[in-house]
């Protein structure tokens, strides 16, 4: 077996080389727009990414960079800045971060480049309008939102004429600021590599059906970074297809992301950005390989909607149904769907504080769960990036605790 | 086969020791600041009482707060499945239990065949724990091994709805100033933790029996109030305060 990081809770990959390239290159090309006289545009990390690129915008992801900033542990002080501001405590870490960031030049690239635009898809959460309201105040530029109404279970006939009409204005909104007219070619263009992106990260998720899995989620969560900011390009497809064939290639060979997998779990919510090396590492010691989470699976989850031959028009309900727009009876469903898909032994759920959409109905998804398969969860608690709300000695007692009664029930 | 179990805790250390599942005998002392050597002197304290040598000991698990500093133990095992094992060695037909500590409060289900099958943990704050009791029997100038009795005395307990324990604390002060008598604020006072734990017990559901374990077990009051808001009957062991030591040694026989 080559290739070995062991105690470091996963084998290194020679795609997380080429993936720190391309995001280094990505950002250096946004924060160089003036310069080569491109556009940025800032956006939500659910938001409809592809008229962007259609139009040779360069999308930047608040979202995207409030997880670096969690990576790199600069979170604290930036949404205790953000308090100073005025901003509350129980504020998403991520909209804290990145308005205090924006203040400050925060962050480890000193500060996101200045957006030309802000585009907000409330798909993800009501937070994100109040703060991309902030930002297009702070920096006096246009704002676009598109309103996703909650889609409980039915996506209506009304929803439907609604959220179309508002891609119409989205792409007129594109034309006004950009000064130019939006090439329909191009975005059926960038529509089909947009759903073959979203096919090559769902083939990689799937990798992890197997057993031994060769990658576990800390992977999935480093390799994300692309569907989410750069959906729609040949960069991404390219990628992928390349993760894919890794990761086919460590299948074949035997190699597993987890020297001895044992138990195989399912993580729910997002990650908590400044401790996914203790995490991994200990999930590792247990021999418990985190295989899928909810959270990753979201950037292909909505294929099932969407049409490659008709972007345009299928994209409304594909970003209409996305996992934190639906009620938690269909969270509920995808979750055990994702149980027996990935043949998991139990459930880690983050409950985070930065994330209600997310996190509430996580007590019912857990009652579901348990009652429906009969495997343990386990709730562990903080803020996404802000790590003064993490409590390392009791979270290692619930993780602890939860091995312990599922190695109890396996053996 | 003789065994032992240390259970190092934010407030006290406890030892048990076993000897072909008859217990021995068990210890409590204070941790302090060094959770290694209280680990250490708790042990060796209770070996010197029951006039044993160390080298009786085939196997020792560790487990609290504190069960990684105890490097002389063979495995380290988390209160959760401690508390579990000792329950139900104490009596095989519990099936919930609601240990509180020093500083968190736990719930366990446990299934029949003595597994923990779910629990749910109280670890944000002190509102519902030890540590509550203790701040609030210094405000009331009374003595932590009465608290529980005097608090059975009201029978109009006075209502405290701060859930931080600092705050509460000032919440308590006004009441005394308002005039309302001592025993009815220290009957809130339990009702106050009673309320925390019932709600988590809750969600984790409670099924009869119920023990429940924990240094607050001995607290007669919480207790009382506990079973008034689930509905329940509590048992409490003579052993309750060292439950999860016991259930550690329970565990050290199995390796």
């Amino acid at each position: 077996m080559t290739d070995t990081d062991a105690g470091k809770g996963g084998r290194k990959m020679q795609s997380d080389k080429r993936m720190k390239e391309i995001m280094t290159g990505y950002y250096i090309d946004a924060k160089t727009a003036e310069q080569t006289g491109k556009k940025v545009a800032w956006i939500t990390s659910g938001g409809p990414v592809e008229p962007l690129i259609a139009m040779d915008i360069i999308p930047v992801y608040p979202e995207n960079y409030g997880a670096m900033i969690g990576a790199s542990k600069m979170g604290a002080d930036l949404c205790a800045r953000a308090e100073e501001m005025g901003y509350s405590g129980d504020l998403c870490s991520y909209a804290r971060a990145d308005i205090a960031s924006s203040l400050v030049d925060g962050g480890p690239i000193g500060g996101l480049p200045r957006p030309d635009m802000l585009v907000c898809c409330n798909n993800i959460c009501g937070t994100v309008l109040k703060w991309y309201e902030i930002q297009a105040r702070h920096y006096d530029v246009p704002l676009f939102i598109l309103d996703t109404p909650i889609c409980h279970t039915e996506y209506s006939e009304e929803a439907k004429k609604y959220v179309r009409r508002q891609i119409l204005e989205y792409i007129a909104f594109l034309e006004a600021v950009m000064k130019k007219k939006f090439d329909y070619d191009q975005m059926a263009e960038v529509g089909k590599l947009s759903v073959e992106g979203q096919r090559l990260w769902q083939a990689v998720l799937d990798t992890a059906m197997n057993r031994p899995s060769p990658m576990t989620c800390f992977d999935a969560f480093f390799h994300l970074a692309l569907i989410v900011t750069l959906r729609g390009t040949k960069v991404a497809v390219d990628y992928y297809r390349m993760l894919l064939a890794e990761m086919e290639q460590r299948v074949a060979d035997g190699i597993s992301a987890i020297p001895n997998e044992k138990y195989r779990l399912l993580w729910d919510n997002l990650p908590i950005w400044y401790r996914m090396r203790w995490l991994s590492e200990k999930f590792a010691a247990h021999d418990a390989c985190l295989v899928a989470d909810t959270y990753t699976t979201a950037w292909c989850m909505s294929l099932r909607y969407m049409d490659e031959d008709n972007f345009i028009d299928s994209m409304a309900e594909g970003y209409t149904k996305s996992y934190l727009n639906i009620g938690v009876d269909e969270m509920t469903k995808i979750v055990l769907e994702m149980v027996d898909k990935y043949d998991v032994d139990g459930f880690v759920m983050h409950s985070n504080r930065s994330c209600k959409p997310y996190s509430l109905g996580q007590y019912d998804i857990q009652r579901a769960v348990q009652k429906e398969r009969g495997i343990p969860s386990v709730i562990i608690e903080s803020h996404m990036v802000d790590e003064r709300s993490f409590s390392e000695s009791q979270t290692e007692t619930r993780i602890d605790a939860f091995m312990e009664m599922i190695s109890q029930k396996k053996g | 086969m003789i065994t032992a179990g240390i259970d190092i805790g934010s407030i006290t250390a406890k030892a048990a020791i076993l000897s072909d599942g008859k217990v021995l005998g068990s210890k409590v002392a204070f941790t302090g600041y060094n959770a290694r050597e209280a680990g250490k002197s708790v042990y060796e304290d209770l070996l010197r009482e029951l006039e044993m040598d160390k080298s009786s000991i085939e196997k020792i698990v560790s487990t609290g707060y504190g069960r990684n500093s105890v490097t002389f133990a063979d495995k380290a095992i988390t209160e959760i499945i401690c508390h579990g094992t000792g329950a139900y060695y104490l009596n095989p037909e519990i099936r919930s239990i609601i240990d509180v500590g020093g500083q968190d409060s736990k719930v366990l289900a446990i299934n029949p065949d003595g597994t923990v099958k779910d629990f749910a943990m109280n670890d944000k704050c002190a509102a519902g724990t030890g540590r509550f009791l203790e701040v609030m029997a210094r405000a009331m100038e009374a003595d932590l091994d009465d608290f529980g009795t005097l608090s059975l005395r009201s029978d109009r307990p006075s209502k405290i709805s701060s859930i931080c324990t600092v705050f509460a604390e000032s919440e308590v002060i006004s009441l005394i100033a308002k005039g309302e008598s001592r025993e009815d604020i220290i009957a809130g006072i339990h009702e106050s933790v009673a309320s925390r734990i019932s709600s988590m017990a809750r969600r984790v559901g409670v099924q009869e029996p119920v023990m429940m374990t924990g240094g607050v077990a001995r607290n007669i009051g919480v207790v009382r109030a506990l079973e008034k808001t689930l509905g329940v009957s509590i048992e409490v062991s003579e052993f309750a305060q060292v439950n999860g030591a016991l259930g550690a040694a329970v565990i050290a026989a199995r390796l």
